[in-house]
């Protein structure tokens, strides 16, 4: 599609919105664990997360739009975990990065939280001990893709 | 950024002036989950104290809860810079208890040094990535990454998995090299030195680098072993402690190879330190891979121990039945007790390993490199600045999958 001199395109406001949103979604600079080291390569060459428009990782909470729980969440940690969530503005969206932070994975025990969802909600789950870069490249696409067909977003909905 | 003289907090302590600053467990720079208690004045610490366990997993007490062959997964997830160096430390232990050191195939030794020292290398990258983008160098990271990602492709191609392939079994390894993975060996061989000359060329010579690091974080030598450090981090105090060449395994003996020591116990020499381990690392895979094209087995032929050969299975009553019992109930450990130790990328990773006889371990107690060397932070952070604080930290490498287990 090709706009010329004279022409022009009409599209609701926040159709623009959740399309500007989902190419600029923010992750939050929280490494836990092996996933973290994956969540690492994604922003190398290799996988290149810049072409998603996620490269920009905020170390401040409240700058950011994404937190990808990227390791197993410990009994100790997990107190810091819903602060820092509950420190991000609306909208924002959650990933769940591997066995661990999806459902405790093999650490069936006394110090790992069995799940992240039992703290925060999450949007989108990542399998994988730890998960491939590619995987964590697709959950962020879904989460650009929930953004664009109406969850939360836009300029007039809050989370 | 550099203080000619460390302050003591005495000198700088005006009652009332100071202020607490919790850095940490979400920061940036802290390589994972290390909170810091920072007592400062201005910019200056006073008094630093490491908060640790943010990440604490419970890992030595699942291992008692699993067979000795499935104890080896959680114990991989330790370090999980260089998951193989725990694998190999586990497996040489728990040989140790059996009794069938003799018995590991040259080979299989051999691939495991490989291994091994591929690990190293990956985990030297991802520190200096980190410590480049902490001090502002960002492209180091890339170069860092970049060679990291084909020796993780390496990985992938001889275990299965790109971080935790749990390649190192009891026993010697699992499956041969495949098809096509000395090919690629040689390509990173080719590759390697050019590399290091970019990463040599981007952050050695580089003023600002310079100026960041060094002086920063001095570590002397009775400091270093009052702190029981290791590692990258002894060695670049003065000593030249390495357990490849002390207590050798797998036939380290046999190769010719380095120990990287400097004496300044700075930041910037704990950095050297580790740029010419790269080296030496690649040194000892060049003398490996002479080796590698010649065949032979890769696992004990002991089936009390190793499974059999899938392709036995079929055939032999006593190798269905062998390979029953190992995968329905293990096998069972001579009770006693083993210490043994690896040289880890981060210094010297230890297994103290009780057996009580069972099929599952009684107590894994693991001496990770990171703790003792992380502890060495509360002793040299008071005096300098804040940001210079980020560079110890960097410079020591701790990961805390191994620090708190």
């Amino acid at each position: 599609m090709e706009v010329g001199p004279g022409q022009f395109l009409l599209a609701k406001l926040d159709d623009v919105a959740r399309w500007a949103q989902s190419q600029s979604v923010w992750p939050l600079t929280m490494g836990l664990a092996c996933c973290a080291i994956e969540m690492m390569t994604v922003t190398a060459p290799e996988y290149d997360i810049a072409r998603l428009g996620s490269e920009v990782f905020r170390s401040s909470p409240r700058q950011a739009d994404l937190m990808i729980v990227s390791g197993r969440v410990a009994q100790k940690m997990a107190p810091v975990v819903k602060r820092l969530y509950d420190q991000m503005a609306d909208p924002k969206w959650v990933i769940s990065m591997g066995a661990c932070a999806s459902s405790g994975g093999i650490f069936d025990n006394y110090a790992i939280i069995q799940g992240v969802d039992t703290i925060i909600p999450v949007d989108v789950y990542v399998p994988g001990c730890p998960p491939t870069p590619d995987g964590l490249l697709y959950a962020v696409n879904l989460i650009q893709q929930q953004i664009r067909e109406g969850g939360r977003g836009g300029i007039l909905s809050r989370a | 950024m550099t203080m000619s003289a460390p302050l003591t907090p005495d000198i700088v302590s005006h009652e009332g002036n100071s202020m607490v600053l919790s850095m940490g467990p979400q920061h940036p720079s802290t390589h994972g989950v290390l909170q810091l208690m920072l007592q400062i004045e201005g910019e200056t610490v006073l008094t630093c104290d490491p908060e640790i366990g943010y990440l604490h997993t419970g890992i030595e007490k699942s291992a008692e809860n699993l067979f000795w062959s499935q104890a080896q997964t959680v114990i991989e997830r330790m370090d999980y810079l260089a998951p193989e160096s725990n694998s190999l430390c586990y497996a040489l232990a728990v040989e140790r208890l059996l009794g069938i050191t003799d018995d590991i195939p040259v080979r299989a030794n051999r691939i495991r040094i490989l291994i091994a020292e591929l690990t190293r290398i990956a985990s030297h990258c991802v520190q200096l990535g980190t410590h480049g983008i902490d001090l502002g160098a960002i492209s180091v990271f890339f170069y860092c990454f970049d060679l990291r990602e084909n020796i993780l492709d390496l990985q992938e191609h001889a275990g299965g998995a790109r971080m935790h392939p749990n390649y190192v079994r009891i026993g010697g390894v699992n499956g041969d090299l495949p098809q096509g993975f000395l090919d690629r060996l040689d390509d990173l061989i080719k590759k390697f030195p050019g590399r290091m000359r970019d990463l040599r060329g981007l952050l050695q010579a580089n003023p600002i680098f310079q100026d960041r690091t060094i002086d920063v974080g001095i570590l002397s030598r009775e400091q270093a072993l009052q702190w029981n450090c290791t590692g990258p981090v002894l060695r670049a105090s003065g000593i030249a402690y390495d357990v490849r060449r002390a207590f050798p395994y797998c036939g380290y003996e046999n190769y010719d190879f380095d120990i990287p020591v400097r004496q300044e116990g700075d930041a910037y020499a704990r950095f050297l330190v580790r740029l010419d381990e790269m080296e030496e690392s690649m040194r000892i895979i060049e003398q490996v891979r002479q080796h590698l094209n010649e065949p032979g087995p890769i696992m004990t032929t002991n089936t009390k121990v190793a499974a059999p050969p899938k392709e036995t299975i079929a055939l032999s009553m006593e190798a269905l039945i062998h390979h029953f019992k190992i995968v329905s109930e293990g096998f069972r450990v001579p009770p006693g007790d083993v210490y043994q130790a690896v040289e880890g990328p981060r210094g010297e990773l230890g297994f103290y390993i009780v057996s009580s006889g069972e099929n599952k371990p009684y107590r894994v107690r693991t001496r990770p490199p990171s703790l003792y060397n992380l502890q060495a932070l509360k002793g040299i952070a008071p005096g300098n600045f804040i940001a210079d604080t980020v560079v110890m930290i960097g410079s020591l490498d701790p990961v805390f999958g191994e620090v708190d287990r």
